[in-house]
């Protein structure tokens, strides 16, 4: 027993060590949980940016002079004036997301009092500018109109307000949530790939078998990969927590940031456990590689670090319950912005443990025919 | 059955010099492989560059085949300069050139037959000359049998048989062989040179340039160059060197020509017979030993017995069974039959004891290169549980013994061979093993560090009592074994003493032997692989046809390439099914993932009025398809915790009074808080609730007021086109297609060629005629087709799978995605030109297309909206162009006439990126 730990401790040092000479993977990590968070979180586009919107314009009214100065930057390129004619070749080429046609005698009919329309077409290829983009034009064309007639005659105030207030993050700030899954992803990537392009090199430079022919067991060598890049990964992530996101980008963290250094260790625990079996399935450099993107991409895009999981049908949200960082995200999001206790994250932690047990297990039970 | 020397003494030196090298240098970035190097070698002769690994031989080699540029001095070779590139597309016809490393430039995937075939069709040879050419070297190598099996398959002797075929087929004029027979049994090793004999008998204008580690084989050649640290030290024939070093042997005159530095301390080693007790126990024991993998048998009924303080040699070729015997001793393999014993106990995996007393060595170098020596002593040192104040003296001790001290604080990669094989033994000793087991330790190594090595052998088991279990290619150092084993074919031919295993044949040599032993071995019929391949008798070449000597463009060897690579990727299921199935399961994940329709959101509601109107402000919520509604709220701190708990996404806090409120026409606030944790879903159940407030609003001023009161001054009809429903599928699935079809295409393609390079096949290009052109579009044309089936899964997908909406012509759709898999594969093709790794083909594959794709293809903001540089890529890069077919044709119900300006610049670009990748791909190796 003694003797099984300080094998664990020398092997661990002894990548350590080597991590320490490999200048590609450090400036990788440095990389990945400063500059790359920074830019994530400082990058992420509001929801609507740059929308493109054209207006056919057959009033040449002063009220349609107006909207051409109310769409602005930066959510509006500024208007394109085009001819009717012009609005469908430019939609069906994709240059226009948007086209607003305002039959002409517009403003006299709306002093008239005569319930004028006007149309907006939209591209409903771009679903996201779709859905967003028509909500503002509506605002916008509204107030101005409003504006305009308030000039002319009253307009009745609604009765009923709605006041919205969104929590943990008022101004709907993307770049804090950005900046979260940002070092969620980071973990995620980095984890894998230090274990397990470290347990490929080895067997490639034999040095895996020269262990294995020494008094050192395969739960003894991976758990030493296990500890070591885990706590790797585990300060790196704690210094981007703490000094990236709070100080630097300011998100304020509402929870408790040793309960979320408990979960990561959990996590790390489920990754670099992933990370040597992926090397096992994979035998050799680039398969490894090949094997990463598939394995990567989805982890990343389906664990609700990029759109919420209720997006998603029930399948893959069933299927993605067997992946560490779905649960990840859930727990980073409720012990960073809201500031729950264990009391709430519980499920989340067990489920961590949970996959990380049952991929170390499934790893150990591959390790000898991969060395074949 | 021996024949005689394969040279024609008498030929060396006659006529005009094959080879002239003046001045030659050759560096790889820091390392220096040729400094200053001038020769002539003769023409028509045989001439042999001997000097163990990392001396230069290889770099010379291919500078003279071509494969390798010349940047500093001249080469010269069959009366052209080789800086030429004219030159050497008129000499290449002429110049056979075989790599080191078995098979190298073979195709492991292709039978004996299809390898031979594939050269031919790149000299250009027609299909009868190529049937009698084949025909005819298949059985003078005695390969007929196997002709059909693939190269992968081969015995290390027959691949270089099959190497030596591939080489032979255009009839070469100068024949450059890199250490051909290193790694191989010694009756192939005996078979192969009287086959090129034979061929030098029948041409012997055929020049022949050899590089050998063995000595034995060079004292047979015509005519030698003995190199040393990118130097030429001698050159003469065999003779000549022996009487200028006054040596009995090559060996010997070979560490006689070396600078005095170098051989300093060197003596020759003799190890002193010593008697064994016979009522010992064995240390090692091996009992009826079998391995198999999968029907094939790697060692079979293997017994042996090794006595304490016993040094006993393992000989065998490449793949005979040597490495997986020693794997069962030291229980990294568990054997299918029979039993390994160490000092007396079964070797159990799991026993930590047994292993305490067992030094390893493995074949391929395996220490920490990130640790220092050390470093490296100290981890294993631990490793074996050595207690912590017993480490330091130990360390110091090995260091003194085995000649480290020097360099205790360097990185082994710095340190030459023979030093890091040193290390080896001293980390494998450290534990003060009972049993060394060592794989091929010298392999390569140069013969002074060597003797070096075997003094230390020498004196640990005849002063220590440690009991070393070697296996070796060099029959010099199986003399100094106390007894021998010859395993061939995963069997143990003999194990008895040197001088018992010479006598028992009534032979010279240990090498004549063992030659004696496999052919008995042979006619038993126990290895039919080798089956009659002793050369069958010689008859001529059946066509006298000198391949067209430079041609342009070829079809024909462009369609042979294509031919090579789809057999190579049709016999790779795995790479192709992971290609297919790759973009189905991408297109799920990006479909599915940036999915932007939320429904299901939960939400509850702190009703303080509890009237008739509250209730139905809340069912208005509830009635959507957008909200679940959970168990009412009760206060602001059951807000608080089920916010907090994540199981809330709205809460609705209704103020008493409402209804009552309304009716009067007195201003109510409703309140609604939103979890902002994920603002993207925050804004997205932001944007419902007002349309629902909006629409409850509407309904409530009907009721009050009368239509009138609710009619707005005006409408904005909103038509949402091509995708009426808003549907996120409907818009994400035909973008995604571009991206995939841009990134998986474009990865294979780069990753055929850098596993060329890395594999060491992209020689074929260097050596043959074959012109970039050919090459590339050789290449292009099966990766093309596969991207065509790969959209065609894609377009079935996303219609049926997805039910996503086709309006538009399918036609102008394929025409485009061809078009546009066309330049994704020529940029890989444009990729792997500066990559020489598979894995960073991976990664920079998808860097360099993916990023852009996504992020200046127009998939999410229009390229329209783009400024400045990001702009200019959006235009240029094809993907925004084929996404616009693509969303054309899927939603909008367009066909060729609306598409045509999306179309010019991909048609532009086909040619554009071909003719880049062939102007950045380089015909010669750095």
């Amino acid at each position: 027993m003694h003797q099984t730990l300080r094998n664990i401790l020398h092997l661990g040092l002894k990548e350590l060590r080597g991590l320490s000479r490999d200048w590609v993977m450090l400036g990788l990590i440095v990389y990945s949980f400063t500059l790359a968070i920074y830019v994530e979180s400082k990058a992420m586009p509001e929801s609507l940016n740059r929308a493109a919107i054209a207006i056919v314009d057959e009033d040449h009214s002063p009220l349609t002079a107006r909207l051409f100065v109310a769409f602005q930057p930066p959510y509006f390129t500024p208007p394109v004036a085009i001819s009717a004619p012009l609005m469908d070749p430019r939609m069906d080429a994709g240059v226009d997301t948007f086209a607003l046609e305002i039959p002409s005698g517009f403003q006299s009919d709306l002093l008239a009092g005569a319930h004028p329309s006007m149309q907006l077409n939209v591209d409903a290829t771009r679903v996201g500018q779709a859905f967003t983009g028509t909500g503002y034009i509506h605002q916008i064309v509204t107030a101005e109109v409003q504006e305009f007639l308030r000039r002319h005659r009253d307009v009745d105030t609604p009765p009923v307000d709605l006041i919205l207030r969104a929590r943990y993050n008022q101004r709907l700030d993307p770049g804090w949530f950005g900046a979260i899954t940002h070092v969620v992803m980071s973990i995620t990537m980095l984890s894998i790939i230090l274990t397990g392009a470290a347990l490929i090199r080895e067997k490639e430079h034999g040095t895996v078998e020269h262990l294995l022919v020494m008094p050192v067991t395969a739960t003894e060598l991976m758990l030493s990969k296990v500890w070591s890049m885990g706590l790797v990964v585990l300060l790196a992530s704690g210094l981007a927590i703490g000094l990236m996101v709070r100080l630097i980008l300011g998100v304020p963290v509402a929870g408790s940031v040793p309960l979320f250094m408990f979960g990561t260790m959990l996590m790390l625990f489920a990754t670099t456990s992933l990370g040597i079996f992926l090397a096992t399935l994979a035998g050799a450099m680039p398969q490894f590689g090949l094997l990463l993107i598939l394995v990567l991409l989805p982890l990343q895009v389906l664990s609700g670090a990029m759109t919420p999981v209720e997006s998603m049908p029930d399948t893959i949200r069933f299927i993605m319950s067997g992946a560490p960082n779905t649960h990840f995200i859930v727990f980073s999001q409720a012990v960073l912005f809201r500031g729950a206790g264990l009391d709430v994250v519980w499920p989340q932690l067990a489920a961590m443990a949970l996959i990380g047990a049952v991929l170390f297990w499934l790893t150990l039970r591959r390790f000898r025919a991969f060395l074949r | 059955m021996t024949k005689g020397p394969p040279g024609q003494a008498g030929d060396a030196g006659r006529g005009a010099p094959v080879v002239v090298v003046r001045g030659l240098s050759h560096r790889y970035r820091k390392i220096q492989a040729l400094g200053g190097v001038s020769l002539d070698l003769p023409a028509g002769a045989m001439v042999g560059l001997i000097g163990p690994d990392g001396v230069g031989k290889s770099s010379l080699l291919s500078l003279i085949a071509g494969a390798r540029a010349v940047t500093r001095g001249e080469v010269t070779v069959l009366g052209g300069d080789m800086r030429s590139a004219r030159h050497r597309a008129q000499v290449c016809p002429r110049i056979a050139y075989m790599p080191q490393g078995l098979g190298r430039n073979l195709y492991p995937t292709l039978s004996v037959r299809e390898n031979i075939d594939f050269f031919g069709r790149l000299f250009g040879q027609g299909a009868s000359e190529r049937r009698a050419r084949i025909a005819t070297l298949l059985a003078r190598t005695g390969m007929a049998a196997f002709a059909d099996r693939p190269a992968s398959k081969l015995s290390g002797g027959m691949k270089q048989k099959l190497g030596l075929c591939c080489a032979l087929i255009h009839d070469p004029d100068l024949l450059i062989l890199d250490e051909p027979t290193t790694g191989v049994d010694p009756l192939s090793r005996r078979q192969f040179w009287d086959l090129i004999t034979d061929i030098r008998d029948e041409r012997p204008g055929m020049s022949v340039i050899v590089a050998t580690a063995y000595m034995e084989e060079a004292a047979r050649f015509d005519w030698l160059v003995a190199m040393h640290g990118g130097q030429v030290l001698a050159t003469g024939t065999p003779t000549d060197l022996l009487a200028r070093t006054g040596t009995a042997t090559l060996d010997d005159a070979f560490i006689a020509l070396l600078p005095e530095a170098d051989r300093a301390g060197h003596h020759r080693v003799t190890i002193p017979p010593h008697d064994f007790p016979e009522d010992e126990p064995p240390a090692i024991e091996a009992e009826g030993l079998s391995m198999r993998f999968d029907g094939f048998t790697a060692v079979d009924q293997v017994s042996f017995r090794i006595r304490r303080g016993e040094i006993f040699g393992f000989l065998g070729s490449n793949g005979c069974g040597k490495t997986t015997t020693m794997k069962m001793l030291t229980g990294l393999l568990e054997p299918s039959e029979g039993t390994a014993r160490l000092f007396g106990k079964t070797v159990d995996a799991r026993d930590m004891a047994v292993r305490r007393r067992v030094g390893f060595m493995s074949q391929s170098f395996s220490l920490y290169s990130e640790l220092t020596v050390r470093q490296n002593l100290d981890l294993h040192a631990r490793l074996f549980g050595m207690a912590p104040e017993t480490i330091g003296p130990r360390i110091d001790r090995m260091a003194s013994d085995f000649g480290l001290i020097p360099v205790l604080d360097t990185l082994p990669g710095a340190l030459p061979l023979g030093i890091r094989q040193r290390l080896s033994l001293a980390v494998a000793m450290i534990h003060g093993p009972e049993i060394l087991i060592l794989d091929e330790p010298t392999s390569g190594v140069d013969p002074v560090a060597r003797d070096h090595f075997w003094a230390i052998l020498a004196d640990l088991s005849r002063n220590e009592g440690v009991t070393i279990f070697v296996s070796t290619h060099f029959m010099n150092e199986a003399m100094l074994c106390d007894r021998i084993s010859l395993m061939h074919a995963g069997k143990v031919l003999v194990s008895d003493t040197a001088e018992n295993i010479i006598r028992s044949r009534g032979v010279a040599t240990l090498d004549d032997a063992f030659v004696a032993y496999l052919q008995v071995a042979i006619d038993t019929g126990e290895s039919p692989e080798d089956a009659g391949a002793r050369p069958a008798p010689p008859s001529p070449p059946a066509h006298s046809f000198r391949a067209a000597p430079r041609s342009s463009f070829s079809l024909r060897r462009m369609a042979s390439l294509s031919r090579l690579e789809a057999i190579q990727l049709y016999r790779d299921p795995i790479r192709a099914a992971l290609a297919l199935m790759g973009s189905l399961i991408l297109m799920f994940v990006l479909g599915y993932g940036i999915n932007m329709d939320v429904e299901d959101l939960s939400f509850a509601v702190l009703d303080r009025d509890q009237t008739t109107l509250s209730r139905d402000y809340a069912l208005d919520i509830e009635g959507s398809r957008y909200f679940i509604g959970q168990a009412p709220l009760t206060g602001y701190d059951d807000i608080d915790a089920r916010m907090r708990a994540g199981t809330l996404a709205l809460a609705i806090e209704i103020p008493p009074g409402f209804a009552r409120d309304v009716a009067r026409g007195k201003p109510v606030e409703v309140g609604a808080w939103i979890d902002g944790a994920n603002p993207q879903r925050a804004e997205i159940v932001q944007g419902y609730v007002q349309g629902m407030h909006a629409t409850w609003l509407a309904r409530q001023a009907r009721r009050l007021y009368g239509d009138a009161a609710t009619m707005a001054p005006f409408t904005l009809e909103t038509r949402y086109r091509y995708n009426p429903n808003v549907k996120s599928l409907v818009s994400m699935v035909p973008a995604v297609i571009p991206l995939l079809l841009m990134m998986i295409p474009a990865m294979l393609t780069a990753l055929s060629v850098v596993r060329e390079k890395e594999l060491g096949s992209i020689v074929n290009l260097y050596v043959t005629p074959t012109r970039r052109a050919e090459f590339l579009i050789g290449k292009q044309l099966p990766y093309l087709a596969l991207a065509i089936v790969n959209y065609l899964t894609m377009l079935y997908a996303a219609v049926f799978l997805f039910g996503v909406p086709f309006t538009g012509s399918l036609l102008t759709m394929t025409a485009g995605a061809i078009l546009y898999a066309t330049i994704a594969t020529g940029m890989g093709l444009m990729i792997s030109s500066f990559i020489s790794s598979q894995i960073a083909a991976i990664f920079g594959t998808t860097l360099l297309t993916l990023m852009p794709a996504l992020q200046y293809g127009g998939m999410i903001d229009p390229v329209s909206t783009l400024q400045g540089a990001a702009r200019i890529i959006g235009n240029v890069y094809p993907t925004s162009h084929f996404m616009a077919i693509t969303r054309g044709t899927f939603s909008k119900g367009l066909g060729f006439a609306d598409l045509a300006g999306s179309f010019l610049p991909l048609l532009i670009a086909v040619p554009v990126t071909l003719a880049l990748a062939v102007a950045l791909l380089k015909k010669q190796a750095r």
